[in-house]
């Protein structure tokens, strides 16, 4: 016990330092500018873009536990929700912390809510997102105090179309834009959905191996289930845009297809053989094939190649590279605190 | 009831501006005579001077508000033929009749304007998310990547600066327009091949042009509605002609002014 | 001495440190900051009580009313017709190093305006 207890407060000083050096890098950025990063005035978003969008979608995917639980009363799923809301609020956090080091002026971010646009997704996206996590605040902390309660169970089922409006809204970010044909395409959504709904449960069953947590053999059966199938459509979806883009024959729709695209698509769909053939590193396959997919190369390939046919490669920094990994020491740092109350409470039930 | 003058004339002043028809700002650019000097970049040099924009070496990072490329990148490879392909094209903001950098913008921080349909950009407010850079489909928006001020080799204080972290982009000149000008491009054009006025207004200058010639413009099918409309002589028997050469000839060769030029070839003429 | 004793010192200490600049200044009064005016102007774009007061608020608004009103010109007190500019009306008759400047120094204020806005006497 003390053993674990001295690792434990090791892992966590680790991860506070990783956090204190990104806070360091973030502000040379902010001193320099993004001019520090690898983005350019062809390729206007990058890493930063990419993971908010990915762990939007890890956010989103919190109503693949909790709809089954609230709405079809799967009990199996008891010892699980309550991680999927914390998830669900680490995830947001992260998302809008990688929003956050994007800004130009981050000291102007409230001009969103001063001067509200009601024709910006973007606007919509913020305010989607800050009642999200605050749904999944108050649902957690109700959860933790024991058997939900009849509102308990309203604002559940509330968060459950919220969940799927989030991703959408970020979708309709990209999937709105006329000059990015890339992006312009009715699957957007879908495609973000499904591979938020694949990406959630397995990182779901991965921190249930990490924290040593018995969700239950029925619930990681079917948290598998879910990857799988998500994972199914969301390779399906893709391959229906790689058939659009080629057969049509249209220049400037293949023309985003890079080989990185090809890279990523190729790790998905080893993932997706490793789902179906259920093996032991299934998940944790899907979840970086999608961080990859959704989180690095989505974005830069919208961007390339330009609106004048440019192609810029996108190169993230050194210090582009260092605030993400500390932004993600941060997203686990919080997902250690809120998963240890989660499982002391669990506990304390059952106990 | 009696009112007072002070009054009266408020009300009056407000009347006549709900009442003036809003004005349609468009700018028609002659690429025939444009292309008498292929080399020339005195717009380009005119507008970046006039407004403190940097010249920025890493090609990445740079900051244009107007700028030449050629004519497959502007119009698309489908569209650039032999007589035309390599043509170098002024390209600039198109201040769109439906503008995808407006749409997508949190914080109102670029908005066409009503009273003559400038889409204005206001870097006090700029959170710099370049969320409308992601939406023009002109790629006509430029980030300050970092502190232009060490990349300015001379200010012109009568026109501010930007600060790192917001977009910038071309503005159609609009303090010059509240003062009865014209933009820099258009005055400093030699060959007079920019043309700009109130496109609604079909007495303009630019309104007639419109009327009497053909005139493209870049992905009209996006919706987006630009503003910048590209001008290319086009003989009765579909030969490009006029008083430009072709522009792989060299500079010597150009004559220096474009009277001789067959002006709006129209159908049966 | 008593744990109530050693934290009472430590608040006391804490405060005479906090209050530092509080009490220097009653030992020896700053100087008063003497501004050079104007040579042959006799009336600011508002009255003096005003301007140095809120010259910061008018700012803003002069800068919305340009920026987004598209409005160039207002009339001044006096009656005279101005720009609405802070470089073409405020620095044509104040000296940004000698006046704004000094100010802005002594009372420790960072305006942003100077990082886009230049000053026309020393343009770099």
């Amino acid at each position: 016990m003390t053993v674990l207890a001295r690792t434990y407060r090791w892992r966590m000083a680790l991860l506070a330092a990783a956090v204190a050096a990104g806070v360091l890098l973030w502000l040379r950025q902010w001193n320099q500018g993004l001019v520090l990063t690898g983005m350019s005035r062809d390729v206007a978003w990058g890493l930063y873009i990419g993971q908010f969008t990915f762990f939007v979608g890890v956010a989103a995917s919190a109503v693949t536990v909790v709809l089954p639980y609230y709405l079809h009363a799967w009990k199996a799923f008891g010892r699980v929700v309550i991680l999927g809301e914390m998830l669900a609020i680490a995830s947001v956090v992260v998302a809008m912390l990688f929003v956050f080091v994007d800004l130009g002026r981050p000291d102007r971010l409230l001009n969103v809510l001063l001067h509200p646009s009601p024709s910006s997704l973007m606007f919509w996206d913020l305010l989607a997102l800050a009642g999200y996590l605050a749904l999944n605040v108050i649902l957690a902390r109700a959860a933790l105090a024991g058997p939900p309660a009849a509102w308990t169970r309203v604002m559940a089922l509330i968060s459950i179309p919220w969940a799927v409006s989030i991703h959408t809204i970020t979708a309709f970010l990209y999937a709105g834009l006329a000059g990015r044909p890339f992006w312009l395409t009715a699957a957007m959504a879908p495609r973000f959905l499904a591979s938020a709904f694949a990406a959630g449960p397995a990182l779901l069953i991965l921190l249930c191996r990490a924290f040593r947590y018995d969700a239950g053999e029925e619930a990681l059966r079917k948290l598998r289930l879910v990857m799988t199938y998500a994972m199914t459509a969301n390779v399906f979806l893709a391959l229906m845009e790689v058939f659009t883009a080629f057969y049509s024959g249209i220049p400037e729709q293949a023309a985003h297809y890079s080989p990185w695209t090809w890279l990523s698509g190729g790790l998905a769909a080893a993932a997706l053989a490793m789902a179906l053939g259920r093996s032991r590193y299934a998940p944790a396959a899907v979840f970086a094939s999608l961080a990859i997919d959704k989180g690095v190369v989505l974005i830069p390939a919208g961007f390339i190649p330009s609106p004048e046919g440019a192609v810029t490669p996108y190169i993230p920094t050194a210090l582009e590279l260092g605030i993400v990994l500390a932004i993600w020491c941060a997203g686990a740092l919080l997902v250690t605190v809120l998963f240890r109350i989660a499982i002391a409470a669990r506990q304390a039930e059952a106990g | 009831m009696k009112i007072t003058r002070q009054a009266f004339l408020a009300l009056l002043a407000a009347t006549v501006r709900a009442f003036s028809k809003p004005r349609r700002m468009a700018m028609a650019i002659d690429l025939g005579k444009c292309w008498k000097d292929h080399g020339c970049t005195r717009c380009v040099q005119a507008c970046h001077a006039a407004h403190n924009v940097p010249q920025i070496p890493d090609r990445r990072r740079e900051i244009k508000w107007i700028w030449k490329e050629r004519f497959e990148n502007a119009f698309g490879e489908e569209n650039a033929g032999p007589a035309v392909a390599g043509a170098p094209v002024p390209l600039l903001c198109n201040h769109c009749e439906h503008p995808e950098c407006v749409k997508v913008c949190p914080t109102g921080a670029t908005w066409k304007r009503e009273s003559d349909g400038l889409v204005m950009m206001d870097e006090h407010r700029c959170i710099g998310c370049r969320y409308c850079m992601a939406a023009c489909p002109y790629g006509a928006r430029s980030f300050d990547w970092s502190d232009p001020r060490p990349f300015l080799r001379a200010i012109d204080p009568a026109y501010p600066t930007r600060a790192k972290g917001v977009v910038e982009k071309c503005t159609f000149c609009s303090e010059r327009l509240a003062r009865g000008g014209q933009p820099a491009c258009v005055e400093v054009c030699p060959f007079k091949a920019m043309v700009f006025g109130d496109a609604a207004d079909p007495s303009s200058a630019v309104a007639q042009l419109l009327q009497a010639r053909h005139a493209f413009r870049r992905k009209p099918e996006l919706g987006a509605g630009p503003n910048v409309f590209y001008l290319l002589d086009v003989g009765q028997d579909g030969i490009l002609r006029g008083d430009w050469q072709s522009p792989r000839a060299p500079i010597a060769n150009r004559r220096a002014d474009c009277q001789s030029a067959p002006q709006g070839h129209r159908e049966g003429a | 001495m008593s744990e109530r004793g050693i934290i009472a010192a430590g608040i006391a200490l804490f405060l005479a440190g906090a209050c530092f600049p509080f009490w220097r200044d009653a030992a020896t009064p700053p100087r008063p900051l003497v501004l050079p005016l104007p040579a042959g102007e006799r009336l600011c774009v508002a009255p003096v009580a005003y301007m140095r007061a809120s010259h910061g608020d008018l700012l803003l608004a002069w800068r919305d009313r340009v920026v987004r009103s598209g409005e160039r010109v207002f009339t001044a007190p006096d009656g005279r017709v101005r720009e609405l500019s802070l470089v073409r009306t405020c620095l044509g008759c104040h000296q940004k190093a000698e006046f704004c400047d000094r100010c802005h120094q002594y009372t420790a204020v960072a305006p942003e305006c100077w990082s886009c806005h230049v000053d026309p006497r020393s343009p770099r």
